[in-house]
């Protein structure tokens, strides 16, 4: 293992754990025999939290603000992750097995620790119809680790590859343990994100061949890519990575997917599995070809505008609840690509802390959702409705997560929705001022469909189907406070998200100043 | 050094109340009342002893975090005059608290309700005491959703809901200009700190104009008014609460906040000013045809918002401020001891009261010291205010202040006119409420909507229990000697206030104010028991429905985007989704079909093999010719 100078060993040794150890509880949970199934599911979740735990120890040298300081002689600063594990894998393409973590991944790699802890925890209290719970949460762990893998990767390739790795177990969850139309959802999901992913390889290989590298850390800045490389290589990172978002108008994977998938498998796509394709973009569309996503940043900007108005003006006609929530994600990751279009700063930042911030509402809303469902057996928004005479906590619940994602300062959604607004008044020129007051009035839209969803769940008279709710269970409180908490902490205090995300955004984007 | 800990604290403290207020059991009475009036005591003590501490205004800046290079900072800064507006808000908040202790005895969800208050209280000093504009931001929205979350509160009425909705999403729909102003003013001048905002010249006038939109939203000027007549479905604590001193007070106070902003662009002064004189007008006219008590008053808030409006368009904040400072104490009485007569009554309709001033006497008197402080009787509040705005509006017609001339005139009239408008409809109100016989019960007394149903029959009305009655009466007091602070130098210079004058020029609105309460009380006298609003005649209704805009913004706004939505679902799903449906299912066809042209017998193959390499053979043929 060549050493990176200035990583302490113990780091490297954390980085790979934080890979090893889900991929070996996957490994053990499998082979667990199938009458220990509820035993596998709690060795599962204790395989999940000592990953959280992992990725929670990865900041411990991040306060000691090393490596951020070594100004190259062209006076940008370099992106420099603080922890990171290098060793040639393919050296003769120049592919090396290269992780790191910075500020811009290093929120993601948490989120999706602790998201992956709390649907292995739901799923030993509550395993969905379909299959063994031992499968479900060997899955999940397979899931973490190509997450985690992707925004630990280092190298395209090896980018790529863990990309990849996504895409089959979130697949078998799909249509293992969906809903009645599983089969046709999943089938659409994992078609219509290879598509995505057809182009991505193809993206990855123009890059490599045309630079003779994939490190991306070396590739970081556009690494005298040609104009026209970059281009094409921006192009196909894109449409790729748009699909993953999603992006208007290629989102249509989604609400289907979301509506069929179990509650464990909803939170996960939701809460981190769109967030790869963001992630995706900052880093390696913008990081990899600048002078491509400068040209293409118009069309990115309305498209992002678009989509934040179709998504909220579905949501606004929208009758089923997990649906409703899905196309949301649209509108939200609306605002997340406007942040990263505008290619400031600011709009990255906005970006980056919007992606947190929706994965843990939107993960909060599809528990939520998801407990509904399973108590009403129906989510039909005209079906429900007086949620709040016979389940007042669970409304109450579903009020603040409402609140919450439809931006309320204060906690976690309003500092992308509004800073992604703000960067595009900071872009200025006539275009962007007017994507701003386009995404400020998906704002108001935003607000619209979640009062009518809390007017049409939660107040009135209560409903037939909503009678006899059994009340909120012990596991579920402890799978969603996490959330409600993360909810208001990181709206009160953005900076444990932002705090070390400047450097290396300033570092993606600064090739364009 | 006090004041520097105890700046964050007032609203700091409430706020943090509130939450753990949010968390009681909804059936904890005891700990949610604690809470709820501990939150609004300690907010107006630490208010009191920064007024006795304090001398110049105190400025605390923490970091928050950086956007690029947009650094937002949880900045607060408290001079005298937003200090006297945090000592109305703490001041109608206690009382709002305790008064609600007897008001909801029998509410089953009293300590999220209380929870509520405090956040709300909390976030309107939060808006008073904020130096930065996003820490402004923070208290606006939250106090949108406090609205929203307490208009709601009501699960009998039906009406609750919706107009819980309608008053969020029309302050959001203004919201969507106040984050655009926002964003334009700290892009523009690289911070969101006010105090160095106000620094700068230059101001584009775009960025006010849409800072102004909010304005109108949160302070229910045209054409953002229309949620407030509805959000009377609210409890009647709720509605003092939000008319007297948060919400609506907000807007004006974020534009006096701003003013030098404003002051640089007469466009903006010539909007806001419009603004103002239309509100003022609708909304006195819409309170002359009201059958509902609470709905008299709320809009009765519209029009005198509309004065401070006004009084801002016409350069003279601190008239606004003082008229906003008297309206706080007078209409929080107004809606309080409104509240005492519906407890009474158990109807909010003027219809079926009447002849309470025998039974009710405290809650009579501060009904008249109210009525007397909202219509400009001298020498209670809300003459000094009003007094003030006029005069203001006066000097601007010589067009010298950042006015034009004819924003002068167009305010003065408005506001003149407003007078007398302003004195019928409360003449009308204490005469139909207090006065005359009591109507007779029938079938329809409970028509319409009130918050306090009695399960047994009720019995002779009485002035409300101690609880509700003392915030009454302690309102009872700023409402009739405020307006003489005017006479303070010490109140004065904090608000930077004009003496008062006391010369011809109050001659013109006490002969309108006559004018108004006269001809309201020689209506009802020629014909006791009728209601003077049948003087309207055919205008009653237009008047009573608040000139159709419901309707209006229903039809220019609503539905127009509920149709839009409608159509972009269905090309969602008919073109976008059946795009990708249909490359799945046409690539599954050509599939099939070239598995069919596969599926052949011998003959047929042996035939299509051979013809296949003759064919290559030929093009081999004729490459190699040609090359």
């Amino acid at each position: 293992m060549m050493d990176p100078p200035g990583v302490p060993a113990a780091l490297q040794v954390l980085l790979i754990a934080v890979l090893v150890v889900p991929a070996a509880g996957a490994v053990a949970v499998a082979l667990l025999p199938a009458r220990m199934d509820r035993g596998a599911r709690l060795v599962a979740t204790v395989f999940a939290a000592v990953t959280f735990v992992a990725t929670l120890l990865l900041a411990l040298p991040s306060s000691r603000d090393f490596g951020w300081t070594d100004y190259s002689a062209s006076g940008a600063v370099p992106v420099a992750p603080w922890a990171e594990v290098q060793a040639p894998w393919v050296p003769s393409l120049g592919i090396e097995f290269h992780l790191g973590v910075d500020g811009v991944s290093y929120p993601l790699v948490v989120l999706t620790g602790l998201l992956t802890l709390l649907c292995c925890g739901y799923t030993v209290w509550k395993v969905p119809a379909g299959g063994s719970g031992r499968t479900l949460a060997a899955l999940l762990l397979v899931l973490e680790v190509g997450i985690l893998g992707t925004f630990l990767a280092l190298d395209l390739v090896l980018f790529f590859v863990f990309f990849e790795v996504v895409l089959l177990p979130m697949y078998a969850v799909i249509a293992g343990w969906g809903g009645p139309d599983r089969r046709r959802a999943a089938r659409k999901f994992v078609l219509y994100t290879l598509f995505g992913s057809v182009l991505l390889l193809l993206g990855v290989f123009t890059v490599v061949v045309a630079a003779g590298t994939g490190d991306l850390l070396a590739l970081a800045g556009g690494y005298g890519l040609s104009r026209t490389t970059q281009y094409v290589a921006f192009a196909l990172f894109a449409v790729a990575f748009a699909v993953k978002a999603p992006l208007w108008p290629l989102h249509t994977w989604l609400p289907d997917a979301h509506t069929e998938a179990p509650t464990v498998g909803s939170v996960i796509l939701a809460g981190v599995l769109l967030k790869m394709g963001t992630y995706g973009l900052i880093r390696v569309g913008v990081g990899v070809a600048p002078e491509g996503a400068a040209w293409a940043a118009p069309v990115l900007g309305i498209l992002a505008a678009a989509a934040i108005i179709a998504g909220s003006l579905v949501c606004l006609r929208q009758t089923e609840l997990k649906r409703l929530i899905a196309y949301s994600s649209v509108g939200h990751m609306g605002f997340v690509l406007l942040g990263i279009a505008t290619l400031t700063v600011t709009g990255v930042q906005a970006a980056l802390i919007g992606n947190v911030a929706h994965g843990v509402i939107t993960g909060l809303l599809f528990f939520l959702a998801g407990a509904i469902k399973d108590r009403a057996h129906t989510g039909d928004l005209g079906a429900l409705g007086g949620l709040r005479e016979t389940a007042p906590r669970l409304a109450g619940l579903l009020g603040f997560a409402a609140i919450a994602s439809l931006g309320l300062p204060g906690l976690a959604g309003f500092w992308g929705e509004a800073f992604a607004v703000v960067a595009a008044v900071q872009r200025g020129g006539a275009l962007w001022v007017t994507l701003a007051v386009v995404a400020a009035i998906g704002g108001a839209l935003t607000a619209a469909y979640f009062m009518r969803l809390l007017r049409r769940v939660t107040h009135g008279p209560a409903t037939e189907a909503v009678t006899g709710f059994p009340a909120i269970t012990r596991p579920e409180w402890i799978a969603w406070a996490p959330l409600v908490l993360l909810a208001l902490a990181v709206g009160l205090v953005p900076a444990l998200v932002l705090a070390a995300t400047s450097d290396p955004v300033a570092a993606l984007t600064g090739a364009l100043r | 050094m006090t004041a520097d800990v105890l700046t964050p604290l007032l609203p700091g403290v409430p706020l943090l109340l509130g939450l753990i207020g949010l968390v009681l059991k909804r059936g904890d009475k005891r700990n949610g009342q604690a809470l709820g009036i501990a939150g609004a005591a300690i907010a107006l003590l630490v208010t009191i002893v920064l007024l006795i501490v304090v001398d110049e205004p105190v400025e605390v800046t923490h970091r928050w975090v950086t956007f690029g290079e947009l650094p937002v900072t949880l900045g607060f800064s408290l001079g005298p005059a937003a200090l006297y507006v945090a000592l109305a808000v703490a001041v109608v908040a206690l009382c709002v608290q305790v008064y609600s202790v007897a008001y909801l005895h029998d509410d089953r969800r009293y300590a999220p309700y209380a929870a509520q208050i405090s956040l709300f209280t909390g976030a309107m000093l939060l808006v008073v005491s904020a130096n930065d504009l996003i820490l402004l931001l923070l208290g606006w929205e939250v106090m949108g959703v406090c609205s929203y979350l307490l208009i709601g509160h009501d699960r009998r009425l039906p009406e609750a809901p919706a107009a819980a909705v309608k008053a969020f999403l029309v302050t959001r729909v203004g919201d969507v200009g106040f984050l655009l102003g926002i964003a334009w003013l700290g892009v523009w001048s690289g911070t969101f700190q006010i105090s160095e905002i106000l620094d700068r010249g230059g101001v584009p006038t775009v960025a006010v104009l849409f800072i102004l939109a909010g304005v109108a939203g949160k302070s229910a000027q045209f054409p953002l008014h229309t949620w407030l007549p509805d959000a009377m479905a609210g409890p009647t604590p709720i509605s003092a609460l939000i008319h007297a001193a948060t919400m609506v007070a907000a807007g004006v106070y974020v534009v006096f906040r701003l003013f030098p902003l404003f002051a640089q662009s007469p466009a903006a002064l010539a909007v806001l000013g419009v603004m103002a004189a239309i509100t003022l007008l609708l909304g006195a006219l819409s309170a002359t045809a009201q059958d509902d008590l609470k709905r008299v008053l709320a809009w009765s808030t519209v029009s005198q918002i509309g004065y401070m409006t006004g009084a801002l368009a016409v350069g003279s904040p601190a008239a606004a401020l003082f008229h906003l400072l008297t309206h706080a104490a007078f209409k929080a009485l107004l809606f309080l001891a409104a509240g005492a007569v519906i407890h009474a009554v158990g109807s909010n309709l003027m219809s079926r009261m009447g002849g309470l001033r025998e039974h009710m006497p405290v809650t009579f008197w501060c009904f008249v010291a109210g009525l007397g402080a909202l219509a400009g009787v001298p020498p209670l509040a809300g003459f000094w205010s009003k007094e003030n705005v006029l005069v203001a509006a006066a000097h601007a017609t010589e067009g010298e202040g950042p006015a034009p001339a004819w924003v002068g005139w167009v305010v003065w009239i408005a506001a003149l006119a407003g007078v007398a408008v302003t004195a019928w409809y409360a003449t009308r109100l204490l005469l139909r409420t207090f006065f005359g016989h009591p109507r007779s019960r029938t079938e329809q007394w409970h028509a319409g909507f009130s918050d306090a149903h009695y399960e047994g029959p009720p019995g002779v009305p009485h002035d409300p229990p101690g609880l509700m009655r003392w915030p009454v009466l302690l309102l009872a007091v700023p409402a009739v000697l405020l307006g003489l602070a005017a006479f303070l130098p010490g109140f004065r210079s904090a608000l930077e206030l004009e003496p008062p004058h006391l010369s011809v020029s109050i001659v013109l609105p006490l002969v309108l104010l006559a004018l108004g309460a006269g001809s309201a009380w020689w209506l009802w006298h020629t014909a006791p028991g009728d209601d003077p609003a049948q003087a309207l005649g055919r205008s009653r209704p237009l008047f009573a429905a608040g000139f159709h805009l419901d309707k209006i913004q229903d039809l220019l706004v609503v539905r127009p985007v509920r149709a839009f939505a409608g159509a972009v679902r269905v090309v969602d799903e008919k073109v976008v989704d059946a795009a990708v449906e249909g490359a799945g299912t046409s690539t599954t066809r050509l599939g099939t079909a070239l598995a069919a042209a596969h599926r052949a017998a011998l003959p047929r193959a042996a035939v299509a093999v051979f013809s296949g390499a003759l064919l290559l053979g030929v093009v081999a043929a004729i490459y190699g010719a040609a090359s």
